[in-house]
């Protein structure tokens, strides 16, 4: 069991935990933190799983930076469009089902 | 003769005037639009010439040959593709113009939006590294995401609900690329599809799984459907054409590539036959609450929804059948995506001149829009033709070619699938089409519409059924798989 | 995602993904070794990628394609903002309440460090981990703190120079992307140019980034406010 291995191993529980988060929460920032926990998952079993043999591995490093940035960006506009569904109705969850508006 | 790379331009000339859009305004940005998007077309014009027929194309950055660097190439199946973005794009930009400049709520972030999903689009179509794959998928997310929210009050939640289940999507697909590169070292398609056999590890066959399941979520296939008809029926009316037309058959194309490309190998007829029954499920119940709707916009965009499945049965069609079979099921799912995209485009541009008019989109005071936007009731008309599947329409076409797979196939159980869906889709537009011709209500108010508000709208109705009658040099493009 | 919270749905969805879990972990433990090491190829090419640093190499000339659309996906988060936000303005927006004295005082010191700090990622970059996005990270989080102690200058608050300073080092890396298609791909810097292109592109990004990350912050929709520009 390398230390490549384990962070893949761990990468693995925490995206299925943040894929169970981001379904299952109702309130909308912890439904965010989910998702930057299931992409902290995949990032870590790219690089764990790249390096697995014990050598390092610049290709996945790369990705993983590329990866963090583009999180950054999904996160921001999620948090953007939380906050003004916080203005508009008060809670930070999805409003109930209403069809038709 | 200059040798002009084509396929870096193509990506490279939205990401320009996108910045410039953004720096200028919306005063400005429409003419960077306009003289942007008639470029692109020439560009993905010039690329199906040269591909046609099986010559692909392909381009090194940094001359970094894979699987060192990025792979771009263009084959017929991507050429195809990128003519119906920019195809779609035009006439909307100058539809959208028209638009705001009546309606001006989420005018100034439009025309930079749309420069940015064009590019990721093109950027989608012509990659080969599942990487880079996954960053341009981000990128026509998050750039549709944009475009929602830019609604106003009124789409914020819908615009946060088809954010995170597009997260959803791309998480798990990235999950399967580190699945991938830590099984075989590579992001590179050839290299990978090289390395793929029948007797792959199971990593292989997690990774498949996990990059479909993410990309049936983003093309919102029954049951992941949820997030869409708000976003689509609640986005302004330029906004909901370019989202149901193009950023749909985004992840939908990437889907059968992978398959294609990679997976088929891995695949077993049976999971073709489960993909196939989400699809029909699509078709019967997006047609079914489309019947339902009170609101035009979200009657077409539960269209929209029905007919995603049709896009789907591509997978029981395609995988370990006869040859002929499946090369008509790619041809009929390609028709299909075109069709569907220049009809729905026309359809929401319609509905869209309907709420300039009157104010509302409700269905049952429909009437009256006869007399006083013919144009308009034509489009929703000829639109409806094609998404019906009737000839001479690109949309008979798509679903004859994909009856016809399934004769080859001995799969006749899709082709009740798709009759029944057709006639379901022949009960919602009459039920526009009805009201439409009903006569006015007394109180209703029409404000006169622009040319331009109309007439893009029927071009691109129009184009959906002329594409039926010269859907032979498509096919030619589109070349063998 | 509201439909119903219902015990099942909320079995289903756990129960899926643990095994999901469950099967990732065994067919991660049953892998082989990989075919293809690309660490090979890196350091085969590191002299003539115009850095020493592999990494930096890997992101900004090796693939330094993903690069440049990452910057275009920070830009659009940008605009998702604010087009969220609902206002025409991409500027800052006024202070909720009186910073604290300490606070500036604190901050007096700080920024010049700051400054300093995102200078040297910067160049410290081409041969150690470091680089546009770190340096970006800092001067963002610099900007940030200037604006919360209600020390920034008027001048950054206009509107049309924002819009600039965020896009032009987005247009620089455009331009050297597209500057080698007349002889040659996208990206591809002439070898000898490599190091310099690189510091170029990265000097551009450093700006631009660092005022895109700090907008990110600075232009989430306000607690208090709706529609007030």
């Amino acid at each position: 069991m390398t230390p490549g291995l384990l962070f893949a191993l761990t990468g693995i529980a925490l995206f299925s935990s943040g894929v169970a988060g981001l379904i299952l929460q109702t309130h909308l920032l912890r439904k965010i933190i989910a998702f930057n926990v299931m992409g902290s998952g995949a990032f870590l079993v790219l690089v764990g799983l790249a390096q697995r043999s014990g050598e390092p591995d610049p290709v996945s490093q790369a990705m993983v930076l590329t990866g963090i940035v583009v999180s950054i960006a999904a996160t921001a506009l999620a948090l953007a469009l939380a906050r003004r569904l916080l203005n508009l109705t008060g809670e930070m969850r999805f409003p109930a089902e209403g069809q038709d508006d | 003769m200059i040798e002009i790379e084509l396929i870096p331009l193509i990506i490279l000339v939205p990401l320009l005037w996108a910045s410039l859009a953004f720096i200028a305004g919306p005063a400005h940005g429409w003419k960077l639009a306009l003289g942007g998007s008639t470029l692109q077309l020439v560009l993905a014009w010039r690329l199906a010439a040269e591909v046609g027929g099986g010559a692909d194309r392909v381009h090194v950055p940094g001359g970094w040959e894979a699987p060192l660097g990025i792979a771009l190439s263009a084959d017929g199946l991507a050429a195809v593709m990128l003519l119906l973005a920019q195809g779609v794009a035009l006439p909307l930009a100058f539809y959208a113009r028209a638009y705001f400049a009546r309606h001006p709520e989420g005018a100034h972030t439009f025309w930079p939006l749309t420069g940015f999903l064009l590019a990721a689009m093109n950027a989608l179509f012509l990659s080969a590294d599942i990487f880079n794959l996954y960053v341009t998928l981000e990128l026509v997310g998050l750039a549709a995401v944009g475009l929602v929210a830019s609604g106003g009050a009124g789409s914020v939640a819908a615009a946060l609900r088809y954010l995170l289940a597009t997260l959803l999507g791309s998480g798990s697909y990235l999950l399967g690329v580190a699945l991938l590169y830590g099984a075989y070292g590579t992001v590179t398609l050839p290299e990978l599809a090289s390395q793929v056999t029948e007797a792959s590890p199971p990593v292989a066959m997690l990774a498949a799984g996990l990059m479909l399941a993410g990309m049936a979520v983003k093309t919102a296939l029954f049951p992941f459907h949820f997030w869409l008809p708000p976003a689509h029926g609640g986005a302004p009316s330029p906004v909901s054409a370019l989202l149901s037309a193009l950023v749909i058959k985004a992840s939908f194309y990437l889907a059968a590539r992978l398959w294609l490309a990679l997976f088929l190998p891995l695949a077993t007829p049976s999971w073709g036959q489960v993909i196939g029954v989400l699809g029909a499920a699509a078709i019967f119940w997006g047609s079914f609450m489309a019947l339902r709707q009170a609101r035009l916009k979200m009657l077409i965009a539960y269209s929209t929804v029905a007919q995603v499945g049709y896009l789907f049965l591509f997978f029981p069609l395609a995988t370990h059948t006869e040859p002929a079979a499946a090369q008509s099921a790619l041809q009929g799912v390609t028709l299909q995506a075109l069709a569907h995209g220049l009809a729905k485009a026309a359809m929401f541009a319609a509905a869209g001149a309907v709420i300039l008019s009157t104010g509302h989109d409700r269905i049952m005071q429909l009437g009256g829009i006869t007399a006083h936007m013919p144009v308009t009731v034509f489009t929703l008309a000829i639109a409806g033709v094609s998404l019906m599947g009737l000839p001479p329409s690109a949309g008979f076409l798509a679903k004859w070619l994909l009856i016809d797979s399934a004769i080859v196939s001995g799969q006749w159980w899709w082709i009740v699938v798709m009759i029944a869906g057709g006639l379901l889709t022949a009960a919602y537009v009459f039920k526009v089409l009805r009201h439409a011709f009903l006569r006015a209500e007394q109180s209703e108010v029409y404000k006169p519409l622009p040319r331009l508000v109309e007439w893009p709208g029927f071009l691109l109705a129009v184009a959906s059924l002329a594409l039926g009658l010269r859907a032979a040099e498509l096919l030619n493009v589109l070349g063998t798989p | 995602m509201t439909r119903g919270t219902g015990r099942f749905r909320k079995m289903l969805v756990s129960v899926g993904c643990a095994s999901l879990a469950g099967a990732a972990v065994f067919a991660v433990m049953a892998l082989p070794e990989p075919a293809v090491r690309l660490a090979g190829p890196v350091e085969a090419n590191m002299d003539r990628s115009g850095v020493t640093h592999p990494v930096t190499a890997v992101l900004l000339n090796f693939r330094g394609y993903d690069t440049l659309l990452e910057i275009a996906v920070l830009l659009l988060a940008l605009l998702g903002v604010a087009a969220a936000g609902g206002s025409e303005k991409i500027g800052l927006r006024r202070l909720p309440s009186a910073p604290h004295a300490f606070l500036q005082s604190l901050t007096r010191l700080m920024a010049p460090l700051m400054v300093l700090a995102a200078g040297y990622l910067l160049w410290a970059g081409s041969h150690r981990p470091g680089g546009a996005f770190q340096a970006a990270a800092v001067l963002a989080a610099g900007i940030v703190l200037l604006f919360l102690a209600g020390l920034l200058p008027e001048r950054l608050q206009s509107d049309r120079l924002l819009r600039v300073g965020m896009v032009a080092g987005f247009l620089v890396f455009l331009a050297v992307a597209a500057f080698p298609l007349a002889g040659g791909a996208l990206l591809q810097y002439p070898v000898p140019l490599a190091g310099a292109l690189i510091l170029l592109i990265e000097s551009g990004l450093t700006i631009s980034l660092a005022l895109i990350l700090s907008g990110l912050f600075l232009r989430l929709p306000d607690e208090f406010e709706e529609e007030e520009e």
